[in-house]
């Protein structure tokens, strides 16, 4: 059993979890906070993503007790409050960038960090950073029109 | 009314709480004591069971209990046959549905032996491994054609030559059109769908409230009432006892409409046995294996054209691959027989499946539902015939569209509903002309192509054309009632699987109610909110409820215009509903909110006329006479490297009619979403059994999903056609967009590659790099 401490969307979480625990399973049944996913444990989808230290990572590709001492983001941090959306969030609502929504807390973690280092992409750069989040209602089109969307609201 | 929402391109309703992560979802129901369920499966594809021991596993700390199909004495029972066979005067059928837990033999790989409830799902997993099997093998049952022959192994013992079911239909009389022809076309076709891979897998929760005498379940299904009513028999309880949530749920695609899968009938029992909350989630491998898939059948098709290309008639004989059991019915070969005629006038058509008991898991509709493998059948037949008639692949279905004043149009077989396979509206010409333009056919044959190929790039075009029977019944139901707050609450049995259900319903029901379309709330597939309806399925969901909540909303509309009257004193006809209020015609001032109406209608003390119904509200149903028929035409430049066999696809075009449009956003929505399934289905994924039975990509790793770089940006366009066979004149979209692709992959790579000149013919579905290499190097 391991103590870990970890911050998640600027909260403080202290727990013991066992050494197998996957670090999807400790933020989704532990901290109770559900919105990401689970869709493949084993790291193709991308539905679990999250952001660790600035980086998008798969969570169900890495144990709870790795995240002693670090940060976290998930889509529950994403907007400043409960009652606003993030602009990412707006552009996927305003694009109908969603069908189930299963996989777009995931999507929005890996887009967050791409348009955090790439303000200006073009529809190429889009796709090739979309393409480890698999999404199967979409058919993508719809949510590479809301991050080209967001990009230019967040420049402006 | 002040704004009409209805065919505008509204943003969706439900979209804040999926992108800020409150939605709910199945494997998010956390519950006090909740335990948690494992299932041991077979890893053999066929076998007999000799023993099952689970001491071992019993005995680890953590487990609670372990079950086998002995545990489950009289529980113990085939599944019912979801969908008996179409009244087709002589066919075979022989009904083997699955069941809880394998007793005896098993026969798919992934059939469940066992069941582990622990504390946790790590502790139940480890458990399955303290389980001891002993299994006999036997012979699989894997290739169709072997299948029929009765000197091997069979699924189902009493069942020879593994014939699940046996249909012939015909129209008109095929051998005097055969007597007639002037060119016949004759070939073999492959046609294998795949895996329908929702990103959100199966699960459940059930709980049992032995206080209450009450059982709820959160369940990833399709059909929350119908998984009501079986369970509440199964488990001898009244269907009020039982209430199924089917909350948001994460992509369905299909297999989510089967119902009782073993996990669905074990779960219940078990957390009514231990009077605790159980919770099992499907993990990735076991969706391979556990959730249903959609397969291959093998099609030996001819053709009978007069020498101008006119099709004087079409004889097809087919096998169908339908898994280890067939419990929804004959509905995908009965598709793939209906949906080959097309949108084309077809006299005479003979056309015969068998649908083959085979040792892989079960094979029920995914989005398309059998459609595309008719679809691939017809449209390579005309290809080919175009081809050795030296006429224009595009004119050649022109010639042969059934003419825009032939409607309704009856193919004289019958469908998936039971009923007449009969076109209700329909006009192709103009999709077809609006496909051509857009991707600017002529231009790209007379000079594009030419250029690009003296450029040494293998570019090529592809045009394939479709029908869709959407929207069958037998009925949903909708309850609209107007809230005390002013809010609309819009009720329907149906689930939805991202559809956008609470946005469409929302505007038909504020459009009749005078509301903005955000004050309108949707309710969809909770039993108790609902308590008749069907499910989702077959595109039908926008069709039949979208009706349904379209009747109810106009009878509250009228209970909202008496009342109101009333209250001012004047007639109906000096009253307008806008904005969430009744006024009066050209009286400022004289206003009354819907909320203060329903209050008034729904009084404390004091005596009502009798007869009054309380509230501002009501529950009406819909049921059409048989499915609305859409259609449309998918175009395709595609470029392919000679040496790699990977594709580009330079511009990709839908043309589509589905009727009336509620909501264009939501729409192309659902048309990127099948096409991007049919892309896959065409040319990344592919089940690949060996002769074993055994799947040999079962992870995301393996079976290829089309990512953001494979499926290209698509141009819509639409023409509007209404169906005759509702009040909103709306045909079903849902599956269209994943119907055609094949068809329009192989006909474009065989021009991309000139195939043609190489006597070489793509005749099978899934295509892929690996498969055209060996396609166009084999020995000639």
């Amino acid at each position: 059993m391991h103590e870990v401490t970890v911050t998640v969307n600027g909260a403080q979480h202290r727990r013991t979890v066992e050494s197998r625990m996957l670090l999807s399973d400790f933020l989704r049944h532990d901290l109770l906070l559900a919105g990401t996913h689970v869709g493949c444990e084993h790291g193709v989808c991308g539905a679990c993503t999250v952001i660790f230290d600035g980086v998008a990572v798969r969570s169900c590709l890495m144990l709870a007790a790795q995240a002693d001492g670090h940060a976290i983001m998930t889509v529950e941090g994403l907007a400043a409050d409960r009652d606003h959306l993030h602009p990412l969030q707006e552009a996927m609502r305003d694009c109908h960038g969603l069908q189930c929504g299963y996989c777009t807390p995931g999507i929005l973690m890996t887009m967050k960090c791409f348009l955090d280092e790439t303000p200006a992409p073009d529809e190429a750069q889009i796709r090739e950073a979309l393409s480890g989040n698999l999404c199967r209602c979409t058919g993508y089109q719809h949510i590479v029109d809301a991050m080209m969307l967001a990009a230019e609201r967040l420049r402006s | 009314m002040t704004t009409r929402n209805f065919g505008a391109p509204i943003t969706r309703n439900e979209d804040a709480r999926l992108l800020s992560g409150q939605a709910l979802f199945v494997d998010d129901v956390e519950l006090p004591g909740m335990l948690h369920a494992a299932f041991l499966r077979s890893n053999v594809a066929h076998a007999r069971i000799r023993s099952i021991d689970v001491a071992a596993a019993r005995t680890r700390p953590g487990v609670v209990a372990v079950y086998t199909a002995a545990d489950l004495g009289a529980y113990w029972v085939p599944g019912p046959l979801l969908v008996p066979p179409p009244p087709i005067a002589g066919i075979t059928f022989n009904q083997r549905t699955q069941v809880p837990l394998a007793k005896d033999k098993v026969r798919h790989v992934g059939e469940p032996l066992a069941v582990v409830l622990a504390d946790s799902r790590y502790v139940a997993e480890d458990a399955l491994a303290d389980i001891g099997v002993e299994l006999d093998p036997l012979p699989a049952v894997v290739d169709l054609e072997k299948a029929l022959n009765d000197t091997g192994a069979r699924v189902h013992e009493d069942v020879r030559g593994n014939i699940a079911a046996h249909v012939r239909q015909c129209r008109g009389n095929y051998a005097t059109a055969r007597s007639r022809a002037e060119h016949l076309v004759a070939r073999r076709f492959l046609y294998d769908h795949g895996a329908s891979s929702p990103i959100e897998t199966r699960g459940i929760v059930a709980n049992w409230d032995g206080r209450a005498n009450q059982l709820t379940i959160w369940d990833t299904t399709q059909a929350p009432v119908f998984l009501r009513n079986g369970l509440a028999g199964m488990l001898g309880l009244s269907e009020r006892q039982v209430r199924v949530i089917a909350p948001f749920v994460g992509g369905g695609f299909g297999p989510k409409i089967m119902l009782f899968y073993p996990e669905e009938v074990v779960i219940p029992w078990v957390a009514m046995k231990h009077n605790r909350p159980v919770k099992w989630i499907e993990d990735r491998l076991e969706h391979f294996f556990a959730t249903t898939q959609e397969r291959g059948q093998t099609h030996d098709a001819e053709m009978a054209l007069s020498r101008d290309g006119q099709i004087l008639g079409i004889k097809d004989t087919f096998l169908h691959d339908t898994g280890a059991y067939n419990p929804y019915g004959l509905t995908v070969p009965i598709n793939s027989q209906c949906t080959l005629l097309g949108p084309y006038v077809v006299p005479h058509y003979d056309s015969t499946f068998t649908a083959v008991f085979t040792n892989k898991p079960i094979v029920t509709p995914y989005r398309g539902a059998g459609r595309q493998h008719g679809v691939f059948v017809i449209e390579r037949l005309l290809d080919l015939a175009a081809r050795e008639l030296g006429i224009d692949r595009a004119e050649i279905r022109r010639k042969n569209f059934i003419p825009a004043d032939a409607f309704p149009y009856n193919n004289e077989i019958i469908y998936q509903d039971f009923t007449a396979l009969e076109y209700d509206s329909g006009n192709y010409e103009p999709i077809l002309d609006k496909a051509l333009g857009m991707i600017d056919y002529r231009k790209f044959l007379a000079e594009e192509q030419p250029q690009l190929r003296a450029q040494g790039r293998n570019v090529g075009i592809g045009i394939a054309c479709y029908v869709e029977g959407t929207g069958i019944g037998p009925y949903e139901g909708a309850k609209v009632q107007v809230q005390a707050n002013g809010k609309v609450s819009v009720a329907t049995g149906i689930g939805t699987q991202g559809q956008g259900h609470f946005t469409s319903f929302a505007q038909i029901a504020a459009d009749q109610v005078g509301v903005d379309v955000r004050d309108v709330d949707v309710v969809t597939g909770d039993t108790d909110q609902f308590y008749w309806g069907a499910g989702t399925f077959a595109s039908r969901g926008a069709v039949v409820a979208g009706n349904a909540v379209n009747e109810a909303a106009k009878v509250v509309r009228q209970k909202i215009l008496r009342l109101a009257a009333e209250h001012f004193e004047c007639a109906e006809e000096d009253l307008e509903i806008a904005d969430g209020a009744v006024s009066v015609v050209g009286v400022p001032g004289q206003s009354v909110k819907l909320g203060a109406l329903a209050l008034k209608a729904n009084p404390m003390r004091g005596a009502v006329r009798p007869g009054t119904e309380p509230g501002l509200e009501s529950t009406q149903y819909f049921g059409p006479p048989r499915g609305a028929t859409a259609s449309g035409v998918h175009a395709m430049i595609v470029e392919v490297d000679s040496q790699t066999f990977m594709l580009k696809v330079l511009k990709y075009v839908v043309v589509h009619d589905c009727g009336t449009i509620i909501n264009p956003l939501i729409l192309a929505g659902q048309i990127h979403g099948g096409v991007a399934q049919g892309i896959g289905n065409a040319f990344y994924e592919h089940l690949v059994f060996d002769d074993q039975g055994q799947l040999l990509n079962a992870s995301l790793a393996d079976y290829l999903l089309p990512s953001a770089l494979e499926v290209p940006r698509m141009d819509i366009a639409h023409t509007v056609t209404a169906s005759p066979l509702n009040p909103l004149g709306i045909k079903g979209a849902g599956e269209a967009g994943a119907i055609p692709v094949g068809p329009l992959f192989a006909q474009a790579i065989e021009d991309a590659l000139g195939l043609a000149d190489q006597k070489i013919e793509l005749l099978e579905i899934p295509l892929s790099p690996n498969r055209l290499f060996e396609l166009t190097t084999k020995p000639r």
